[in-house]
């Protein structure tokens, strides 16, 4: 299962929730205002590391650019995929649920 | 015009899960999942609902929401025993991080720990959030 | 196409459903079921009182299936199948009883 978050993680509580409920081994990626839960040194990172160690953590790249975050400020464990690799990324994982 | 669609899904039954996730009144989540419910009911597919984060809120007992001149559909959950649908969840953390307990709510529902309902979500062909 | 009931204008949308539940009364009923060529018998407005008991209890149109179910808990198969209620219904007795009974079409119903 792949499972989506676009919402900032300073203002609602998607992430939480979506840490929560996603199974081990599942995937997570951050979309739009998502994104900004992949910043290293904010009081979000530790659960963001955390859930890269059990899950395979993803970040999209246009919407990292369109916010003026640089690569270099994203956490190691998160990989950054185009919207090619979102569309992979579904299809693999056969079901995507959204937490919006 | 039929009174219900008729669509050959040649038999195949899948799981869908409808997670709500968002208070009611405040924004058009809640009764547009609880429409999509009532829909999908049509489809003979093995569905079932969650409720969790504010989606909690939706089931809460003695809802009168006529002064803001809207529709109080909380009684409508009752009616999903009569479409069918039986499996409904409650997210025990959710719930109890908001002060209700399970007489709270207008239906009859199961209240499961997050890690129960984890696993349900993985069992899911499509989950529809909101 | 507004419904006339004792002088008095009763709107409703294009296909004719009540825009506002509140202002049904037999009257109003009796004049829908003549717009739809339905002549109202005792079984008929047994149909309708029971979708409105249905309506007021759960706020939504059953679907059909659903009508005919709890139909037959109630008052037994004779009664909770889909012939009896075609017949006294012909348009469709989730579509054509509701909008008699001053209900919404039922969701699911296109």
């Amino acid at each position: 299962m792949l499972h989506t978050v676009n919402k900032s993680p300073f203002e609602r509580n998607a992430l939480d929730s979506c840490l929560r409920l996603a199974a081990p081994g599942s995937a997570i990626l951050l979309i739009e205002d998502g994104v900004y839960a992949a910043l290293k040194g904010t009081a979000q990172t530790a659960k963001v590391e955390a859930a890269a160690e059990t899950h395979e953590v993803y970040v999209l790249g246009p919407d990292l650019k369109a916010r003026g975050i640089e690569e270099s400020r994203i956490i190691g464990g998160v990989k950054i995929v185009d919207y090619g690799g979102f569309v992979d990324l579904a299809v693999a994982k056969g079901t995507v649920n959204s937490w919006l | 015009m039929s009174e219900e669609p008729v669509f050959d899904t040649q038999g195949v039954v899948r799981k869908f899960m409808f997670v709500n996730r968002k208070a009611p009144y405040g924004t058009i989540y809640a009764l547009e999942i609880l429409e999509s419910v009532l829909i999908s009911a049509a489809f003979e597919q093995d569905i079932s609902v969650a409720f969790l984060d504010d989606g909690v809120f939706q089931i809460k007992k003695g809802h009168d929401p006529k002064d803001l001149g809207m529709k109080n559909f909380s009684p409508t959950y009752r009616a999903l025993g009569g479409y069918d649908i039986e499996k409904l969840y409650v997210e025990k953390e959710s719930m109890e991080a908001r002060g209700l307990g399970p007489d709270d709510f207008v239906v009859k529902v199961q209240v499961v720990p997050a890690a129960e309902l984890s696993k349900l979500m993985a069992e899911q062909d499509v989950l529809i959030t909101g | 196409m507004p419904y006339t009931v004792n002088g008095n204008t009763i709107e409703t949308d294009e296909e004719g459903y009540l825009m506002d539940l509140s202002l049904w009364t037999q009257d109003i009923a009796a004049a829908i079921a003549a717009a739809e060529n339905v002549d109202m018998t005792d079984e008929h407005w047994q149909v309708v009182n029971f979708l409105r008991e249905y309506y007021n209890e759960y706020q939504i149109a059953p679907a059909i299936r659903v009508l005919t179910k709890a139909m037959k808990e109630k008052f037994g198969a004779e009664k909770g199948n889909n012939k009896y209620l075609y017949d006294l219904f012909p348009y469709g007795p989730a579509k054509q009883a509701c909008k008699i009974a001053g209900l919404p079409k039922p969701t699911g119903c296109v």
